[in-house]
């Protein structure tokens, strides 16, 4: 089946899939001064935007709570109109256009479900497909692979109020993913998912890429994800663009380090380690902090230098949080 | 490859609705009884009144009884497709709608296939049984005219009732914790246009004829069918007209509800 | 939840009841925009209503089984006013819980559940009364005019018959909500409650305008009770030793419910099902 379509065309012309031109999106608040008075505030949730994306690209969003993340994901998606700028999403004009829109893309929302509730599993995949207009034979067998590599299978006929978090949103990008939408833009698709799912998640989104070239736009708090998924990414802090570049280069300007814990059997002087610096002990030296660069080294090699030396109780991984680096970037830039 | 066909993507979209409830064999057949229940109940209302007044607004029981059936029918009809509009306040807090709002469909469209309400085809049936009751012992004349308004007088009815269940959908974008303010004209409405409208005071009248007209979805209409004349305000010959205040009653709405989206997109600034 | 103090347990029971009621009160008057909706509609069907009952009176021959144009006025704007307070039309906030299985946390505390919630009702009773009861008697009195009561008994034992009947819905709305302890759809259930008390409760048209079959129907539910009683009362349409034979009989409904509903809670303890994940 060969389709010719003018999006493909403009894939190969390069015309970016997501193109912002100082967008603007402000809202008026009221709010209540002592008992009766009333104020009104201009909040700017997104205050002059500029950025575009290719099609392929995985791109993470990143910023703070109440940055301008879900705002912007709005705007690009046809859900929230800008106050001024110009937002264009594969091609459209996402809120005028929406519907020619919704059938190029596909969102996931992490607090907000669309599959429908109290019915099974695959009956959401059944009405989506229908609500895209595919042929029942197009639909069934998009489903039935997106089944198998979300490992779905078993939690077909479960209602959806009943699926585990880890499960619901392996159904909700299998449910974003049905109509094969050239951009997929997930918002917090890991927040509150055990290691596993996440893994799990980040797995099937780096294979649906790699097989169908589907540009990835992802927001999220974990540097786990921008990790493992995203070569770009864009930094967002009280509406405005603080970074747009690569991750090696976010990493440098941030020096983002990640840092291991170690318990120890029993206080002990503060370790020395090569691959790691020392940043703190706790219990008189029963547990330390040491911090490391993971564009030098690995978690793996600092914990094989401490066990040489000491035996390790237990241990944890803390990752650079997202305030910080924008704290540190916003700083800097 | 051809897309899907309305009807198809339709049957899908219901279809799930409808096995779900039928899979649920009691809570299914408690709403059916539920529902002719209501239906029951509020023709109970005009019984009453009968039982204590052997003429009620220039009407008998029987004509009565028409007018309260042909409107019931009407809003039965209607709220079975555009009811679930009524779930909107809890699907707006639910951040639904800008889920549906990613979707090929238009909004409006997504919100009431939503759901599907067997139960609510309990009320129509009420209706029709009323209906088919009543008609012997009116001994009407059966023209085509009176064949046609018959017919016609229930699906203008439901186009009004709908509208009315469209305006409100659009004024909860307004509302939020207002909500309860659109069941005034929605269920207000309904219980309106079953009573004779004579019997409706003055500013009532006006209300529910020229700015929510309820009055016509059955009471003038049938006017018209049995051959009586109409009160103040509400002479039977407007009946013919009753299409035209459909229109108008879907123009009020259209306008609500293109405002309340353009609202909630932010596009009303 | 409120945590008991440190005087003896009795004198902090009624304390915490005392303070359950008060949250509520305060707790429904923050939807401001939803009790101006509600006066709006409200005064809508009392319009309505108004056309129904007056047309009828006319029809009658100006006076129907004892109301006059002026009473008739009385008896839907105090309907419009005590149907907010009185909550005629269930609500399941109790069912959710029971399969959310949030009620075992509720049935674990030292509080009891009936008493709980009872008191909570009459908290959010006595805001609904000002805020829901108040406007449609302003608007009745100012439009087409309301019929006080020929006695100052009439007062006083309006108050008593109207906290009895607000009780009376409480406790059969409480009982439909246990209804949930035993099955799963409960909606179903208050659905149909809520279409069986609007006519019987003398909503819509007085109970006493009811032909008789419907009349003894309905005096065998407690439904009048729980809002014609009390309308008739404050309206002065049994006034006195009448008025107080009509007090007594919400009384013998509201002891024989709560007895049921003791009973049922008790049972209902013991079927505790914990459903939902």
């Amino acid at each position: 089946m060969f389709v010719v379509s003018l999006e493909r065309v403009a894939d190969v012309t390069g015309e970016p899939i997501l193109a912002l031109e100082d967008l603007h999106r402000s809202f008026t608040v009221r709010q209540k001064i002592g008992r009766v008075r009333r104020r009104t505030k201009v909040v700017h949730a997104v205050d002059g935007i500029t950025a575009s994306i290719q099609p392929g690209e995985a791109v993470g969003y990143i910023g703070a709570n109440g940055a301008g993340k879900s705002t912007t994901i709005k705007m690009l998606t046809g859900i929230l109109v800008p106050t001024s700028g110009r937002v264009r999403t594969c091609g459209y004009d996402p809120v005028p256009q929406r519907r020619q829109l919704a059938r190029e893309i596909g969102v996931v929302f992490g607090q907000r479900s669309q599959l429908w509730w109290d019915l099974p599993l695959r009956d959401s995949f059944r009405i989506l497909g229908a609500i895209h207009r595919l042929p029942t034979a197009e639909a069934k067998a998009r489903t039935e692979q997106l089944v198998d590599r979300l490992a779905l299978a078993d939690l077909l006929d479960t209602p959806v109020r009943q699926l585990s978090l880890g499960e619901r949103m392996r159904g909700e990008v299998a449910a974003a993913l049905v109509h094969r939408p050239r951009l997929l833009v997930l918002d917090e698709p890991t927040i509150g998912l055990d290691m596993i799912s996440k893994e799990r998640l980040r797995h099937f989104l780096v294979a649906e890429r790699a097989e169908f070239g589907t540009t990835l736009l992802l927001t999220t708090h974990d540097m786990g994800d921008i990790e493992r998924l995203c070569d770009r990414v864009l930094v967002i802090d009280r509406g405005r663009l603080v970074f747009d570049g690569t991750l090696p280069s976010l990493a440098e300007r941030v020096a983002l380090q990640r840092v291991l814990v170690v318990d120890l059997p029993e206080p002990s002087p503060d370790l020395q380690v090569d691959a790691a610096s020392h940043i703190g002990s706790d219990l008189d030296g029963q547990r330390q902090r040491l911090a490391f660069s993971p564009k030098e080294t690995t978690a793996a090699r600092v914990l094989a230098e401490v066990s040489a030396v000491t035996e390790v109780v237990d241990l944890t991984l803390e990752e650079p949080a997202i305030e910080d680096i924008v704290r540190t970037l916003y700083g800097v830039g | 490859m051809a897309e899907l066909s309305a009807i198809e993507a339709y049957r899908i979209l219901v279809g799930s609705r409808v096995r779900s409830q039928l899979a649920y064999r009691t809570s299914f057949w408690l709403n059916v009884v539920t529902s002719i229940c209501v239906g029951m109940v509020e023709f109970l209302e005009i019984y009453a009144i009968f039982s204590n007044v052997p003429v009620f607004g220039g009407l008998d029981l029987r004509q009565a009884a028409l007018v309260f059936a042909l409107a019931s029918a009407g809003f039965a009809l209607a709220e079975v497709v555009f009811g679930q509009l009524d779930t909107m306040p809890t699907y707006l807090r639910l951040g639904r709608l800008e889920v549906m709002l990613v979707r090929p469909m238009p909004l409006m469209l997504q919100l009431i296939t939503s759901d599907f309400q067997l139960r609510r085809l309990g009320q129509l049936a009420v209706s029709l049984v009323i209906i088919i009751a009543v008609l012997p012992g009116l001994h009407l004349d059966y023209t085509p005219a009176t064949v046609y308004l018959l017919v016609i007088t229930p699906l203008t009815g439901a186009a009004i009732y709908a509208a009315f269940f469209a305006a409100a959908g659009g004024l909860q974008f307004f509302l939020i914790d207002g909500a309860e303010f659109t069941s005034s004209f929605v269920y207000g409405g309904s219980y309106a246009g079953q009573l004779p409208g004579s019997v409706l005071i003055m500013p009532v009248r006006v209300l529910f004829t020229f700015v929510f007209p309820a009055t016509m979805t059955a009471y003038v209409p049938a006017l018209l069918i049995m051959g009586l004349p109409g009160p103040k305000f509400l002479p039977a010959w407007l009946g013919w007209f009753a299409p035209l205040f459909a229109a108008w009653a879907w123009l009020l709405a259209w306008m609500a509800w293109r405002t309340g989206v353009r609202r909630f997109t932010g596009a009303g600034g | 939840m409120v945590s008991l103090g440190g005087d003896s347990e009795k004198v902090a029971t009624v304390r915490t009841y005392r303070l359950l009621a008060a949250a509520e009160f305060r707790r429904y008057s923050t939807y401001r925009l939803a009790i101006f909706a509600g006066v709006v509609t409200q005064s809508v069907f009392g319009f309505i209503r108004i056309s129904v009952l007056f047309a009828a009176i006319s029809a009658a021959g100006g006076t129907l089984a004892g109301y006059d144009e002026r009473s008739a006025s009385t008896y839907v704007w105090l309907g419009q006013a005590l149907l907010a307070p009185i909550a005629i039309f269930g609500w399941i906030e109790i069912a959710e819980r029971v399969s959310s299985g949030e009620i075992a946390v509720d049935l674990s505390r030292p509080v009891d559940l009936q008493l709980a919630w009872w008191a909570r009702d009459l908290g959010r009773a006595s805001f609904q009364l000002l805020a829901r009861g108040l406007p449609p008697l302003l608007i009745g009195a100012l439009t087409v005019g309301l019929a006080l009561p020929e006695s100052w008994t009439a007062y006083p034992l309006g108050l008593v018959s109207l906290i009895v009947a607000v009780s009376i819905s409480f406790t059969v709305r409480f009982l439909v909500n246990l209804i949930a302890f035993w099955t799963l759809d409960v909606r179903g259930f208050v659905g149909l409650y809520i279409v069986v008390v609007g006519p019987l409760c003398g909503l819509f048209v007085p109970v006493h305008l009811f032909p008789e079959w419907l009349q003894i129907l309905a005096y065998a539910t407690p439904f009048p009770s729980m809002l014609q009683s009390p309308i008739d009362v404050l309206s002065g349409r049994v006034l006195d030793a009448a008025a107080a034979a009509v007090v007594a009989s919400q009384l013998a409904w509201l002891v024989g419910l709560v007895g049921l509903a003791r009973l049922v809670q008790w049972r209902a303890g013991h079927r505790l099902v914990v459903q939902g994940g």
